[in-house]
């Protein structure tokens, strides 16, 4: 009998009776709370622009550094969880809106995450003046855009497709909006949220080290975390403290792996819609934990009562709401031209004053300079996707056929995906300054350092799915070398691989802003691409190139991504599933 | 929920002149229920039989105030229907059930909309659970238990509400025969002996022995638009014996109901391929099936006329399947229909016998003489210049007539055809159908 998850359906007083487990528990609640009120106070503290925050390189000061980050973290997950509800749920119910939101989406998905920042600080900063709030703020806001649109991307797409005899059965059984809202969507699009969020989480924490150190207009402020201190470990050439802070990341990233995702995972398997698949439930100790201390029981018997209470307020408002469907077709026509109609007008409206602060601000030969400096960068994340598939489809391929082996890797390889690549650069920089290589080519790679782990991630995911039955055909008819990857395994790892690069493609784009102008001390390597153009026009507060510089980004992405990704993508969707 | 004040009405449900009316792209509207009236009696099972895509489902839908009719009116114990109404349970054909729910969490789930108290949520749940025969599985979760087990809870949902009316959409049709046949046997068990407080059960069916089995009365849909083509009265007392003569003439009626046009039940006009148009929703019939029960036809012990019941049971045909085929060998002008016999013609007869390329050849002749659809692709294909033109432009003529997945699956069936009698070649990456011979 496999290990149920969940709340288990026993009487009181068993449910009193403690565990051995809430020895482990009980100090690790408590300890959290008195934590998190801590670092939450720290971020309130008064602050004037200009003010230097002092970021020590003791290392004694790591595990503080750490908690700060985590929280900035944390807090930005819960921000994307509530947003993304909202708006998924929004583009999914309604007709009109979904005409607006999912483009809108689908923009903002291209926007590259430290262009938010850029954009936002200062408005953050002018929202609490006198105190750090500001910043903290801005620099949450850059993680949850790098999380946001995902989740939302994955939870909209799930709200669509909820099956429909589900959907007939609880209107059948008379469940409200919001208790079929929380009963039937949200559990539905539960295994692909969790494991959206912790792709999400994994690109976060990239972010989190680069928005800790916001520039405004030649200000540098630090926050304090490990981001900060990496900072100032650049400045100061101090190899030893960017280990230290190497060493610390691992720690808190295996830390979230353990404690949040796996236990998230896992629980998540129980709302999949078919079988369970017998290698995927691996209890994680720290859910058998959280699933057999008896406080946990007592506050989820807590959350229920608080919900259903909830439930029956909602009910007694539901009469009322089914009746608003009365509205005859024609109306309904009109409303939605006119609903068009004014969209439209709008991006008109937008495209003209575009086009004004073009001509005004910065001119037509910077548009051309900047389109041509995004062309560099073009192709360097195209070469360096082609490069990342030639080493890591042949080394992904290899380890898919060896399953036992796949099975064990693959939590790895996520986890080189989550760590930040940017905490290796010194390192690279540092080899580039002493060997004198060429910064224009030897920089590219550090755009991929992070992000080529998703093709090799999916290789193998992909590989593993292969029939078993496929590879004995090949073998019985002597398909070998070539004729096999050309007519097996090219095809059959398709689809997984493109799924892989779009993710590795995207993320190297954002990437670029980083990893085009790197410092080492007082040494600074650049790279001529958009990236660079970017992060130079940020430190000067330059705001209209800036602005140019994100527009052009923004647009190489959805271009490339509507040329080339979409294509492959529908390729591989038409043709060469599996099943 | 009932009113005790004022006498019981006799009437559970009437509907009366429904209609269901879908916008197509070129906003004609295609009608798939042409005014159907219907009442459901107190203490009645009334079973409603029709081919796939007849409507049947819909009209359950509308009943149910799930679907809003285009025009009528649904009422319930007097009161109008438009969303669904207390009282009224369904149970469905893919059973519905929430995954991430326990069998008690699915029990409890209606009473828990109804914000019933979670003590006597659980205590109703549990009576429920253990009148189904699914006690020792509150725990367990929908994907943990056979197909038998799972609809078993959705019944249990549907009763644990105390249903007036219960609402069946083809509840046994995703079982196999025999866990189809218990779970069957206990329902009818606990309707007889009053053990449920459901006054009456509407159960949509493609299955005609099943129908006959459970229902007091049989309602047949014609299709394309669904209208009641008959409604068929079934006089034999509980519990019914499958080989009983009274059984199987009523099986040997709806049988003839369900292949033949209206005007046809005797069987003597044969094959109505002039009849039909492009837009005729074709039966997916598979060839090999096809060939497979013309042969059996054509040999002893049947030699060319067998009952149809008894030529479904020997060859291990389902109702549903049947139906299908009987309809396309009707269509093709292999054989006839009539009160309940089947007969081959000489055509159909001299297809059993041929080898694989002469069958080949006499079921291209008929498919294009009889499948106005086949003999259109067929001419286009002839007269365009290049032999070649894509799927997409008939397509569109078929949506003309069909709803998009159904346009989709009559070209399916088309291109499968066509593709066995060599009439025309289909490229599926191109989506391009042509003359050529790959």
């Amino acid at each position: 009998m496999p290990q149920r998850w969940g709340v288990p359906f026993v009487a009181w007083p068993q449910r009193l009776r403690p565990s051995y487990w809430d020895g482990v528990a009980l100090p690790l609640v408590i300890g959290a709370i008195v934590l998190i009120g801590w670092a939450s106070r720290q971020m309130n503290v008064p602050y004037r622009p200009g003010e230097a925050l002092p970021i020590s390189l003791d290392p004694a000061l790591l595990p503080e550094y750490g908690l700060r980050t985590v929280l900035r973290m944390v807090l930005a997950l819960v921000v994307s969880l509530v947003f993304s509800l909202a708006y998924a749920a929004a583009a999914a119910k309604s007709r009109r809106l979904e005409k607006l939101l999912v483009p809108i989406l689908d923009v903002l998905q291209s926007v590259p995450i430290l262009g938010f920042l850029s954009i936002t600080v200062t408005g953050f900063v002018a929202l609490f003046p006198g105190s750090l709030l500001g910043y903290e703020c801005a620099a949450i806001f850059a993680i949850f855009t790098s999380q946001a649109w995902n989740m939302t991307f994955s939870l909209y797409q799930s709200f669509s497709s909820v099956p429909y005899d589900l959907r007939e059965a609880a209107r059948m059984y008379h469940l409200s909006a919001w208790q079929s809202f929380w009963q039937l969507e949200v559990p539905f699009a539960m295994p692909q949220l969790v494991w959206n969020m912790m792709m999400s989480v994994s690109g976060g924490w990239f972010f989190v080290v680069a928005s800790e150190a916001i520039s405004v207009a030649g200000n540098t402020v630090l926050l304090p975390g490990i981001g900060s201190y990496i900072s100032v470990a650049i400045d100061q050439r101090d190899l030893h403290a960017v280990l230290y802070a190497i060493l610390a990341m691992l720690v808190l990233i295996l830390g979230y792996d353990q404690l949040l995702f796996r236990p998230l995972l896992a629980w998540s398997q129980r709302f999949k819609l078919g079988e369970i698949n017998e290698e995927e439930v691996e209890a994680p100790w720290f859910l058998v934990m959280l699933q057999r201390a008896h406080i946990f029981r007592l506050v989820s018997f807590a959350a229920d009562g608080i919900a259903s209470a909830v439930s029956r307020l909602t009910r007694s408002g539901r009469a009322g709401a089914r009746e608003r469907r009365a509205m005859p077709p024609w109306c309904r026509a009109v409303l939605n031209r006119v609903w068009v109609g004014a969209l439209g007008a709008a991006a008109l409206g937008a495209l003209y004053y575009i086009y004004l602060f073009v001509r005004v601000e910065v001119g037509w030969s910077e548009v051309g300079y900047v389109v041509f400096l995004g062309a560099l960068t073009l192709v360097r994340v195209f070469t360096l996707i082609v490069l990342a598939a030639l080493i890591w489809v042949p080394i992904g391929v290899w380890i898919g056929l060896r399953p036992p082996l796949a099975h064990k890797v693959q939590p790895w390889i996520q986890f080189l995906a989550a760590f930040p690549a940017n905490l290796f650069f010194p390192i690279a920089v540092s080899a580039i300054v002493a060997l004198r290589l060429n910064p224009e080519i030897w920089l590219s790679p550090l755009m991929i350092l992070g992000t080529q782990w998703y093709i090799l991630f999916n290789v193998i995911a992909g590989m593993l799915a292969v029939p078993n039955d496929y590879q004995l055909v090949a073998g019985n008819l002597g398909v070998r070398r070539w004729l096999w990857w050309r007519r097996l395994v090219l095809p059959a790892i398709f689809p997984a691989f493109v799924t892989g690069a779009i993710t590795a493609s995207g993320g190297s784009w954002n990437a670029s802003i980083v990893s085009e102008i790197v410092k080492w001390g007082d040494t600074t390597l650049t790279a001529h691409g958009i990236g660079a153009y970017i992060a130079v026009e940020t430190e000067k507060g330059d705001f209209p190139r800036l602005a140019l510089g994100i527009t052009v980004l923004c647009l190489y992405v959805l271009v490339f991504n509507r040329l080339v990704w979409r294509r492959l993508y529908n390729l591989a969707e038409e043709r060469l599933r599996l099943d | 929920m009932r009113n005790l004040t004022s006498p019981l009405p006799q009437r559970l449900i009437a509907a009366s002149s429904i209609t269901k009316t879908y916008q197509t792209p070129d906003h004609s509207g295609r009608l798939v229920i042409d005014h159907i009236d219907f009442a459901l009696a107190e203490g009645e099972i009334v079973a409603i039989l029709g081919k796939s895509g007849s409507g049947k489902s819909t009209f359950l839908r509308i009943l149910a105030g799930l679907t809003p009719p285009s025009s009528g009116v649904v009422e319930y114990r007097g009161r109008t229907v438009n969303s669904p109404a207390q009282g009224i349970a369904m149970v469905f054909q893919t059973f519905a059930l929430f995954p991430w729910l326990t069998v008690l969490g699915n029990v409890e789930l209606g009473l828990e909309a109804q914000g019933v108290a979670r003590a006597e949520r659980r205590q109703r749940a549990i009576a429920a659970i253990d009148l189904i025969g699914l006690d020792g599985f509150e725990s367990a979760y929908p994907k943990e238990l056979s197909g038998g087990m799972r609809q078993r809870v959705g019944f249990a949902r549907a009763l644990v509400v105390n249903p007036d009316v219960l609402l069946l959409d083809e509840p046994f049709s995703a079982l196999d025969v025999l866990t189809a046949e218990t779970l069957r046997g206990d329902i009818i068990d606990l309707w007889s002996a009053h053990r449920i407080p459901t006054r009456g059960i509407i159960i949509v069916s493609h299955n005609i022995e099943e129908a006959v089995e459970l229902a007091d009365r049989i309602i047949v849909f014609g299709s394309d638009p669904a209208t009641i083509r008959a409604d068929i009265p079934v006089p034999i007392a509980r519990p019914r014996d499958w080989s009983s003569a009274a059984f199987r003439r009523i099986v040997d009626e709806v049988y003839t109901l369900l292949t033949t046009v209206p005007g046809h039940e005797g069987g003597k006009r044969g094959p109505r391929g002039e009849t039909i148009e492009i837009g005729y929703r074709l039966p997916d019939a598979s060839i090999q099936q096809l060939a497979g029960l013309l042969e059996a036809l054509v040999a002893p012990p049947y030699n060319g006329r067998a009952d149809v019941p008894q030529l479904a049971d020997s060859e291990h045909v389902s109702t549903e399947d049947m139906v299908v085929l009987l309809e396309t060998l009707q269509l093709l002008g292999f054989a006839t229909v009539g009160g309940g016999d089947i007969e081959a013609t000489p055509a159909g007869r001299t297809f059993a016998a041929a080898d694989l390329l002469h069958r080949k050849q006499i079921f291209a002749e008929h498919i294009r003489r009889s499948v106005p659809l086949v003999a259109h692709i067929r001419k286009v294909l002839d007269e365009r210049p290049g032999h070649a033109a894509p799927e997409a432009r008939f397509l569109a003529e078929l949506e003309d007539h069909l709803s998009e997945e159904e346009a989709q699956r009559v070209l399916e069936t088309v291109i499968n055809w066509g593709r066995y009698a060599e009439l025309f070649a289909y490229d599926y990456d191109s989506g391009v159908l042509s003359l050529e011979n790959p």
